[in-house]
């Protein structure tokens, strides 16, 4: 499932288990309700690190065993269809978020756990180990609409997106970096945590607004916001 | 308030004095007239430079006229629209020589030309808004976007409200160079601008294909623009 903590000004989202940390519908729903959890919390000069256990998956994305182990075809694209459908509210609980969020990723983020990774305004991962990696291609699975904006969005260059999308590159820690997908990458599992935390408190310092911070990480992603039916909040300004 | 001197084919707009050139609406129709001028002036292969005396570019809005009034904003807000569309369809290449601080909509400013070069060693660009607990118009981000290319940089600048000097402007791919005094940034504006008016581009030519460039910045300074003609 996930657990969530708060220590000091950091809130700790932690997709717990020895496993690759599947977004079945229950780790799913669990992630909305911790959320919520956060948002309600919220202070200034707060902030969310998310990460997970162990030290090989930040998560391997939707929970495909649990579909393909339905009765049939047509029940296991339905049950896929549930989870795609159902991890947009995880997504626009992010985007939404009033503080900085940062991704600590322990190890492989692929497919949905690339995306959930990408959902956040900083990610750090590992340069010794692990990869992130589209794998919808080589699956044969076409991406969600939410996704091919979320990546048109964060990741900035041509050649980099067509990478991704196009190629399913499995890409490491410091090339990850290099194609400005990750803002920094460490050489292990606890030393991507600490500098999260290092950044997460530098982040918290600055004492923002949580509500002025969400409204102007939704101006940044417009796109984003309009396929999940976010609106923008009106925010009477305090000068 | 602003000058405007003509040397040869190239239009230098000054914005004058050791203040912060808060965009009020008396600096702002200043620029317009000046701007109006440009175009009544300008026949052939032509260029702007804007720039600045002081340790100011421009520090944005004047938020100490405005007083928390919402029309004095909405008027600043229009106004300024109106400039930046007027420079986006001005008839010839432009040229912010950022010589100080450039924050907020004062960075957005220099963000509207078509080269920005800038000093080194004093003065940063900031979007300051974050800070400020102020939202970014949907306009300034259509800008950014449209400017500032990797969408790193784009969160360093809003949603980190980084002090961003020239030298990591340049490497962020946020402004064209970076020069050690506010005297060489104007030379340097000066050398570029004699070479695109060697070009001798058509103007209107010029305007529309950048207009095409940023229409997504023009169709959101159009929206929720319902003061346009002040």
């Amino acid at each position: 499932m996930c657990t969530l903590e708060k220590r000091g000004n950091l809130f700790f989202l932690t997709l717990t288990g020895d496993d690759d940390h599947r977004l079945s519908p229950a780790v799913i729903d669990s992630l909305i309700s911790s959320l919520s959890q956060v948002a309600s919390q919220a202070t200034r000069g707060s902030a969310l690190i998310t990460t997970a256990q162990g030290n090989r998956f930040f998560s391997n994305g939707f929970d495909l065993a649990w579909a393909q182990s339905a009765g049939s075809k047509s029940v296991a694209a339905d049950r896929l269809n549930q989870m795609v459908v159902s991890f947009k509210p995880v997504v626009g609980a992010l985007l939404s978020l009033p503080m900085p969020t940062i991704a600590a990723l322990p190890g492989h983020a692929a497919a949905g756990g690339f995306l959930f990774a990408l959902c956040h305004d900083y990610i750090l991962m590992r340069s010794d180990r692990g990869v992130l990696y589209m794998s919808e291609v080589d699956l044969g699975l076409p991406f969600p609409d939410y996704f091919t904006v979320a990546m048109r969005s964060k990741i900035g260059s041509v050649s980099a997106r067509r990478d991704v999308m196009l190629r399913g590159m499995k890409i490491k820690g410091e090339e990850a970096v290099r194609m400005g997908i990750v803002d920094s990458a460490h050489d292990s599992a606890e030393s991507t945590v600490e500098a999260a935390v290092r950044l997460g408190e530098k982040l918290a310092s600055r004492k923002w607004d949580g509500e002025v911070y969400a409204e102007i990480r939704k101006g940044l992603y417009p796109e984003l916001c309009g396929v999940l039916g976010l609106a923008a909040k009106v925010i009477t300004p305090n000068l | 308030m602003c000058s405007l001197e003509k040397k040869g084919n190239i239009f230098v707009l000054t914005l004058t004095g050791s203040g912060e050139h808060r965009l009020n609406p008396t600096l702002v129709d200043s620029i317009r007239s000046a701007l109006r001028q440009i175009r009544a002036q300008s026949s052939s292969s032509s260029v702007l430079i804007t720039t600045a005396q002081g340790k100011f570019f421009s520090n944005g809005y004047d938020l100490k006229w405005a007083q928390s009034s919402h029309s004095r904003l909405h008027l600043m807000d229009a106004k300024f629209r109106s400039i930046v569309a007027d420079l986006i369809s001005l008839p010839m290449p432009t040229i912010a020589a950022v010589t100080g601080h450039a924050s907020g909509a004062g960075f957005i400013l220099a963000l509207s030309h078509d080269y920005v070069l800038m000093k080194r060693h004093r003065g940063f660009l900031y979007m300051s808004e974050l800070d400020n607990q102020l939202v970014i118009s949907a306009w300034f981000m259509a800008l950014i976007k449209c400017k500032i290319g990797a969408p790193t940089s784009r969160r360093d600048v809003v949603l980190r409200a980084d002090k961003v000097t020239a030298d990591e402007a340049v490497k962020r791919g946020i402004i064209d160079s970076a020069y050690d005094s506010a005297e060489q940034t104007v030379e340097a504006a000066v050398g570029l601008g004699k070479k695109l008016v060697g070009r001798k581009w058509k103007g209107d030519v010029y305007a529309q294909i950048r207009m095409e460039v940023l229409s997504d910045v023009l169709d959101e300074i159009h929206i929720g623009n319902t003061g346009s003609k002040l």
